[in-house]
């Protein structure tokens, strides 16, 4: 856990806002990106690519057919007729064209989104060519932890095996993942985040875990290397950003269930259609019974299923987090639990200044300004803080520091100014600064010592952290100032997002280190529905198999190795890029900007997959009303004229109705391919509202659409001669 | 005028239904969650050897239902095979054999489609001890799987569903024999006959002759209706005089077939611990009911097509005695649910009209359905209703708070592939093979054209529904359709059965997820009205090709 405290030095704080060297996200599909599709596109049309998808297999089968068809009937003078109606002769050619395409616009979507995450691909193999490393022969930790005299060979990184130990220093490339077990060095880790600005190191501790690729740019580190060749972190970064770990998701399988059986239903219907008819009727043409199938069958979310997986997990690269399953993607939508910790998360993760309380007898002017000057060279944010405070207070005061700038350390626990004139200012918890005043002997009066402890006392009860500012003259005698009130502060607009997540039916609860009473407070300001104080290892994990035990599903982020347990328990563990390699390992996403808040849109992007899946499942059903229509009065309209009163949108001609339907059944696998790559929008709101929407807007438009579209396409159709 | 009727006979029956939902519905939710036996249950469960307290696995659930059903149907094959010998056997000659394995069939599965007339075919003792016997024990099946299924829904992390021998004893001896005895007082009132006479000749006013039948029709009609079987006494079923004497008997017993499906969805929501579930499924059922039954009597009251034309009106064929709506109202009763007795002949109805009782049965009887197969019918229905709108808010999808994942799904998807497969398929062989087609043409078929398919289609669809009505004009006691609706009546019964109880296997496997704003709502009007719509999507329009060649075509002329 992180945990940003006076103590701590800034260095090493994680990167609270994401700096986005990435591009954004890209809306929209180029031409560029078309053109790159095709080649792919024409490479899936062999039945091996589409045999994993049913719904499209069988338009592939129908496709094969009717081409089939379309050669031998010159030869064989084929039907002229079709349900005792004239079909022109270029029918059948026309719709095995269609039908090809209608494969071929399924395999661009799919190479569309795939192309999208290449690029992306690209540039990290870069960094996975394989650089030299100087394997440690006979590592002994016990005498030699920093590898000094220890012999060295010159291996390839490809050679490295699990467990090897390899020396790196500055300007060289880390040659594999692994741990830091000796060393402190600043790390490029742009080529896998995108993030420039380096970062630090260091063997121990939570921030010990260096990637495969990184350069480091200054000192020498030893590594113990975690990965097997090929496994390492941005190997399976390239495969899930090219798509090709992609795994199907339970609720993708059962989509695909339901819509293999969707189709087996309507082979049924296609194929015990003459049968049936030829006793009452005149058979239809094989063309026609396929086109029937391939109008009925689901084929718009057939098409687009595997674009929208793919463009799911895009999305999710796109800012920066990398889902180790796609499993993860779509539990992550069903979360129920999230689990925030305070610091960095809830709050800033740095205590700010809201409050200057002078001692009696002390101005408050004197206060501010003291505090303040002593604070205008402080570089961490607590000290920026107090800047702030103090000009937004009025005060003035010289912005040039007067004297010489004492930094804080762990052991003194203070940070301080010195004034030429001798005077000493300092300001640290009330212990460090009272036994500071009572060096050489003196003592601070008990009144005062008093008077502090409860001011101190009155802030930490309401969650806030005391600063204790006290100044010493030149002669050693000193004096408290007063205290300042320093504060976690909740970040903006977190509130309305925890109210939106309570719409979503999410609980939110706020992991802390600090006592329940600190814990309270914070989490009443920030609207969290609970939260765990002085939580450790344990308990979080335990609070998770509770959760997990009542139903719930659960997410959290984490970034220590003590952290691991819990993110392996969580059904979505989200590890932070900055944490150790055991919480990389444990979690099933890992988040390249190490940013907690990310979470929230981790579960808004998983639900927004699923819904698109439903919109287009429901479009795609939706619309065999319009295609009956179309089709079922045309089969039969040369046996039954009767039936025309079921030609509701007046197609010209039997032929021209089933052409009209195939082709409106391709085209709207085109129109829909930006939807499925952008994702249906999401709002958070509950559940009924999103449903009402949703059939709405698929549902309805679902079954007005095509009438539409088929009737506008017949209007162009029947200008072709003979149809 | 006809439309007063309608509303008059609708709302009559609709208010003895809702004073029924609630008690009815309770008490059945009692018998199956008591843990206490009476001493006659006790008595017969030491008889076979089961251990009322112990529940069972689905497998054995399962196993259990075959294996009764099984023994049923040789049973009932026999003692048609046999009647000669027994006692009242009216000098009838054994039942044939492939009508015996039809019969066996049909009754066992809760069918009850007769390719014979019963008065002149089947004694006493068969009718009694083979059939009645039957008409109860498949309609408790029916219940007992439904209940299995709600079970799964209302149970936790439990590896078991219910005991089905405890289940079919209680729905047998506590609801449907009191319920029967009940009624056939009633019926007996209302001048049902009940005896053991015979044949009767009478010396008519005409001054000729008649041969009267006799029987025990009145006990035999209670529970004909009550457990949705339908198989009438007589050939002629409810319009013959004896079965159904007044209008007022007509209205009863079409409360009696509706009774014991529009109460079990306050079963399942008892049981589930959420009553508006209940009435959501309720909500779904009434709707395509109505739906279903304001269509037929506007098709009727046009009154287009081949035969009312002929007639000179559309009353040929219908119940004369109480006027077309009380056959509207029976017709649209009997086939939403999988009844299949008759006040009038579906046949003789406009062309349009004769369609609606198709198109209830295409929708796999789910308005409200045979007495259990309709609750399980349509909590399959909304299962998929589920998946879809689960999706569509971006949950992986529940339902009463078991998720519904790639197991769930593929049950519920072979379920719906059943029938549809089982009704085409059939129809299509019947005229693809060479030798079966001229059979067809020649002895089944007695109307060509649109008319004689349409009588084919609707045999088939009552038989992979287990309806067990027919649309008269086809004589099915031909060796292919004797085994031909054979098949599809037992594969339409018992693969839906499996499939159902693996279900529930599956979901009370299931621990549940609680409910949060983010839990779709399976009460709300927007929800059923989204199981309507995938009931109507992926059955009924499954069908539009067959009926545009069929009744469509026809009626459209």
């Amino acid at each position: 856990m992180t945990m940003s405290t006076l103590t701590s030095p800034p260095m090493t704080e994680p990167p609270t806002t994401p700096t986005g060297a990435r591009p954004p996200a890209r809306r929209g599909i180029s031409w560029a990106q078309v053109r790159a599709a095709l080649p792919g596109a024409f490479r899936k049309l062999t039945p091996k690519a589409q045999w994993r998808n049913p719904v499209m297999f069988l338009v592939w089968v129908g496709a094969a057919l009717t081409t089939v068809l379309a050669i031998a009937e010159p030869f064989l003078g084929g039907p002229a007729t079709s349900g005792g109606s004239a079909v022109p002769a270029s029918f059948t050619i026309v719709i095995a064209v269609w039908l090809w395409l209608t494969v071929l616009f399924a395999n661009l979507a799919e190479s569309i989104a795939e192309g999208r995450g290449k690029a992306q691909a690209e540039t990290l193999r870069k960094t996975r060519t394989s650089t030299s490393a100087h394997r440690v022969t006979d590592y002994r930790e016990a005498d030699d932890a920093a590898a000094q005299g220890a012999a060295t060979v010159e291996v390839s990184s490809a050679d490295l095996k699990l467990g090897d130990v390899v020396v790196v220093t500055a300007g060289e490339l880390i040659p594999g993942d692994g741990d830091i077990i000796w060393g402190i060095a600043s790390v490029d880790e742009s080529a896998v985040t995108g993030e420039s600005a380096p970062v630090v190191r260091e063997s121990g501790g939570d921030r010990s875990a260096v990637t495969g690729g990184t350069r480091v740019l200054s000192d020498r580190i030893v590594v113990r290397i975690t990965s097997k060749p090929g496994e390492t972190f941005v190997d399976r970064m390239i495969a899930l950003v090219e798509g090709a770990a992609r795994q199907k998701t339970p609720n993708e399988i059962a989509l695909n269930i339901l819509l293999a059986a969707l189709s087996i239903v309507f082979v049924a219907v296609a194929l015990t259609l003459n049968p049936i008819a030829s006793y009452a009727a005149e058979p239809a043409s094989i063309t026609v019974l396929v086109a029937l199938l391939v109008c009925l069958i689901p084929t718009t979310i057939g098409a687009l299923l595997s674009a929208i997986g793919i463009a799911g997990m895009d999305r999710l690269v796109q800012r920066n987090v990398l889902a180790m399953s796609g499993r993860a993607v779509e539990a992550a939508g069903d979360v129920t639990t999230l689990l925030l910790d305070k610091t960095g998360t809830i709050t800033h993760g740095d205590r700010r200044a809201s409050e200057f309380i002078e001692m009696i007898g002390v101005e408050r002017a004197e206060l501010v300004r003291s505090a303040a000057l002593s604070s205008l060279a402080d570089p961490t944010p607590e000290g920026t803080s107090i800047v702030d405070l103090a000009k937004e207070r009025g005060e003035s005061f010289d912005q040039t520091t007067p004297g010489e700038f004492v930094p804080f350390t762990a052991q003194t626990r203070m940070s301080g100014l010195d004034l030429p004139d001798g005077t000493q200012i300092r300001k640290g918890a009330g212990s460090a600064v009272a036994a500071w005043l009572s060096e050489g002997g003196r003592r601070i009066s008990s009144s005062e010592e008093a008077e502090m402890e409860q001011q101190t006392e009155r802030i930490a009860q309401s969650g806030g952290t005391p600063l204790v500012v006290a100044v010493k003259d030149a002669s050693g005698a000193g004096r408290v100032l007063g205290v300042v009130h320093l504060k976690d502060v909740v970040k903006e607009g977190l509130v309305e997002r925890f109210a939106e997540l309570r719409a979503m039916g999410i609980r939110t609860v706020m992991i802390t280190g600090d006592n329940p009473l600190t814990a309270a407070a914070i989490a009443k300001e920030a609207g969290v529905d609970d939260f765990l104080a002085e939580a450790t290892p344990e308990q979080k994990l335990a609070y998770i198999r509770t959760e997990q035990e009542g139903g719930n599903l659960v997410a959290m982020t984490g970034d220590g190795t003590n952290d691991a347990p819990a993110l392996a328990q969580a059904d979505v563990g989200v590890a932070m890029n900055t944490g150790t390699s055991a919480a990389k390992e444990a979690g099933n996403m890992v988040d390249l900007d190490s940013d907690p808040t990310k979470l929230i849109d981790i579960v808004a992007i998983g639900k927004q997959l699923l819904i698109t899946r439903g919109a287009l499942t429901t479009f795609s059903i939706a619309n065999d009303i319009a295609k009956y229509f179309a089709i079922i009065p045309a089969i039969f309209a040369g046996v039954f004229p009767q039936l025309a009163v079921l030609n509701i949108m007046g197609l010209h001609s039997p032929a021209s109705a089933v052409l009209s339907a195939i082709i409106f059944n391709a085209l709207v696998i085109v129109a829909l391919v930006p939807l499925s790559l952008r994702g249906v929008k999401y709002r958070p709101v509950g559940a009924s509202q999103i449903l009402g929407r949703n059939l709405l807007v698929f549902g309805l438009g679902g079954i007005v659409v095509p009438f539409i579209g088929i009737w506008l396409i017949d209007l162009v159709v029947r200008l072709i001669p003979g149809f | 005028m006809e439309w007063g009727l309608l509303v008059a006979s609708l709302a009559t029956v609709v208010v003895i239904l809702a004073v029924l939902y609630r008690p009815l519905g309770d008490y059945m939710a009692w018998v199956f969650t008591t843990a206490r036996d009476v001493a006659v249950e006790r008595g017969l469960y030491r008889l076979i050897g089961v251990d009322p307290r112990s529940e069972q696995t689905w497998q054995a659930y399962l196993r259990s239902v075959l294996i009764f059903s099984f023994v049923g149907v040789v049973f009932l094959y026999l003692i048609q095979r046999t009647q000669q010998f027994l006692p009242y056997s009216l000098g009838l000659p054994p039942v044939p054999e492939g009508l015996a394995f039809n019969t066996a069939i049909s009754f066992v599965t809760n069918t009850n489609w007769q390719g014979y007339s019963p008065e002149l075919t089947m004694s006493y003792t068969t009718q009694f001890a083979g059939l009645a016997v039957q008409n109860f024990v498949s309609a408790a099946t029916g219940i007992a799987v439904a209940v299995a299924l709600v079970r799964g829904f209302a149970y936790r992390r439990s590896g078991t569903i219910g005991n089905f021998w405890v289940d079919l004893t209680r729905a047998t001896f506590r609801i449907l024999l009191p319920l029967s005895i009940v009624a056939a007082i009633i019926l007996l009132a209302g001048g049902v006959i009940q005896n053991f006479a015979g044949f009767t000749t009478v010396d008519t006013i005409a001054g000729g002759s008649q041969v009267l039948p006799g029987g025990p029709v009145a006990s035999q009609e209670a529970i004909k209706e009550i457990g949705t079987n339908g198989g009438g006494f007589f050939n002629a079923n409810a319009s013959h005089p004896f079965e159904n004497p007044t209008a007022w008997t007509s209205i009863l017993q079409v409360v009696l077939l509706l009774m014991i499906p529009f109460s079990l969805p306050r079963t399942f929501g008892r049981i589930v611990g959420d009553n508006r579930q209940g009435y959501a499924i309720l909500a779904a059922m009434g709707v395509l009911a109505l739906i279903s039954f304001v269509a037929l009597g506007a098709a009727e009251f046009a009154g287009r097509g081949t035969a009312p034309e002929l007639a000179g009106s559309p009353m040929e064929g219908k119940e004369q005695r109480f006027g077309l709506v009380q056959s509207i109202l029976y017709a649209t009763a009997t086939t939403l649910t999988s009844t299949g007795s008759v006040n009038s002949m579906h046949d003789s109805y406009t062309a349009l009209g004769g369609m609606m009782p198709m198109i209830n049965m295409m929708l796999g009887e789910i308005a409200p359905g045979g007495v259990g197969a309709g609750l399980y019918g349509m909590l399959i229905i909304a299962v998929i209703a589920v998946f879809i709108a689960g999706l569509l808010v971006g949950r992986t999808p529940e339902y009463l708070g078991k998720k519904i994942g790639p197991r769930e799904i593929k049950l519920a998807s072979l379920y719906i592939l059943v029938m549809p497969i089982l009704l085409l398929g059939g129809v299509a062989l019947s005229f693809a093979i060479p030798g079966v087609r001229d059979d067809m043409e020649k002895t089944s078929i007695w109307n060509p054209g649109l008319h004689g398919l349409s009588e084919v289609v609707y045999a088939f669809a009552s038989a992979s529904n287990n309806n067990g009505s027919a649309f008269a004009g086809l004589t099915a006691n031909t060796p292919w359709l004797n085994a031909a609706l054979g098949v599809a009546m037992l594969l339409g019964r018992f693969l839906p059965i499996a499939l159902t109880i693996a279900l529930a296997g599956s979901l009370a496997a299931q621990d549940k997820v609680p409910v949060t704003a983010g839990t779709l709502p399976t009460h709300r009007p927007l929800f059923i009205g989204l199981i309507i719509g995938t009931a109507v999507l992926v059955t009924a329009l499954v069908f539009f090709p067959v009926l545009t060649l069929g009744p469509l075509a026809e009626g459209l002329m």
